[in-house]
């Protein structure tokens, strides 16, 4: 079993294991990686990335997707 | 109307009527009301997923991004950074490089931050997106003057949101000029809002329509539209 790294997560705190990459937290979460928008401590990924950008301790993620709303 | 289509930085749109896609009872009605309204965008708001409860559905399974544009907007969003980010996670999360770019003032009336509005717009723009700004004047049904003004000193295509209520709403703002009518709540919470969808798309229909043949100046009285030649 790794470190665990504690990190937040649309603003929640979670506990995960040290060396996760984006797109491994996606696939955890069970979030599809279409059409969603992830920032890490505020830098918008591209998703081509995903499986690239590891996460460490302390970082902050929002995942974002499309929902219901748009006009007034 | 196929000789009649609405285009926006090289895209051409078959309907002028657009709708968001808020405050319906659930996404199956969301679906029928758009698909009933004949409307090939809608808009939609960027928000975070929800990671505790995952079997909430998602909105693009029901509303099919290969068959209608997608215009992801900037709600709620009371300054330019807020804005930008906003927009730039749109595009990120992979629809479009369009934006209704909404940089609110008051939260009262949702009017918009104009100063905050043109600097965001700038960046956005810079950065290769296709801008849509919401901004005044609304509403339009109690100064028609105002924006009869805009349409006639702008040249880029003016869409109308908010401050509809019903068919006729639509129908005069598309009868003043306006190149297609953005709508969500007057649809969403009509008591039948499928039934409101389809008379939208009638009216924003006739209203173009009666725009492009061009009224007859308005008048007090009646005019007798029979001969008086032959009367006995």
């Amino acid at each position: 079993m790794q470190d665990a790294i504690h990190i937040h997560v649309n603003g929640e705190a979670r506990t995960w294991r040290s060396g996760a990459t984006v797109a491994e937290l996606l696939q955890d979460l069970d979030i599809r990686t279409e059409r969603v928008a992830v920032e890490l401590n505020l830098e918008i990924l591209d998703r081509a990335t995903f499986e690239q950008r590891s996460l460490k301790d302390g970082d902050r993620v929002e995942i974002l997707s499309f929902i219901g709303g748009g006009s007034l | 109307m196929t000789d009649d289509r609405l285009i926006i930085a090289g895209r051409e749109f078959k309907s002028r009527l657009w709708v968001g896609t808020g405050k319906y009872k659930d996404f199956a009605e969301t679906k029928k009301a758009i698909e009933v309204s004949g409307a090939d965008v809608v808009t939609v708001a960027v928000r975070r997923v929800n990671i505790t409860d995952r079997s909430k559905e998602n909105l693009l399974d029901y509303i099919d991004p290969k068959k209608y544009t997608i215009l992801p907007n900037t709600a709620g969003c009371y300054t330019v950074e807020d804005a930008v980010r906003y927009s730039r996670l749109a595009r990120a999360a992979g629809v479009s490089d369009l934006v209704k770019l909404e940089v609110l003032g008051d939260e009262r009336t949702l009017f918009p931050d104009t100063a905050g509005l043109i600097e965001a717009a700038k960046i956005l723009v810079k950065e290769g997106f296709i801008v849509l700004p919401y901004t005044n004047d609304d509403p339009i049904v109690a100064n028609p003057y105002n924006l009869k003004i805009i349409m006639e000193m702008i040249k880029v295509p003016i869409i109308v949101d908010a401050g509809v209520g019903t068919a006729s709403d639509a129908a005069f703002a598309m009868e003043l000029g306006a190149d297609a009518v953005l709508m969500n709540t007057a649809i969403a919470g009509a008591q039948d809002p499928i039934a409101m969808a389809e008379a939208m798309k009638y009216a924003v229909h006739a209203g173009r329509l009666a725009y492009k043949a061009g009224r007859i100046p308005r008048k007090l009285y009646a005019t007798a539209s029979s001969p008086i030649e032959g009367m006995l």
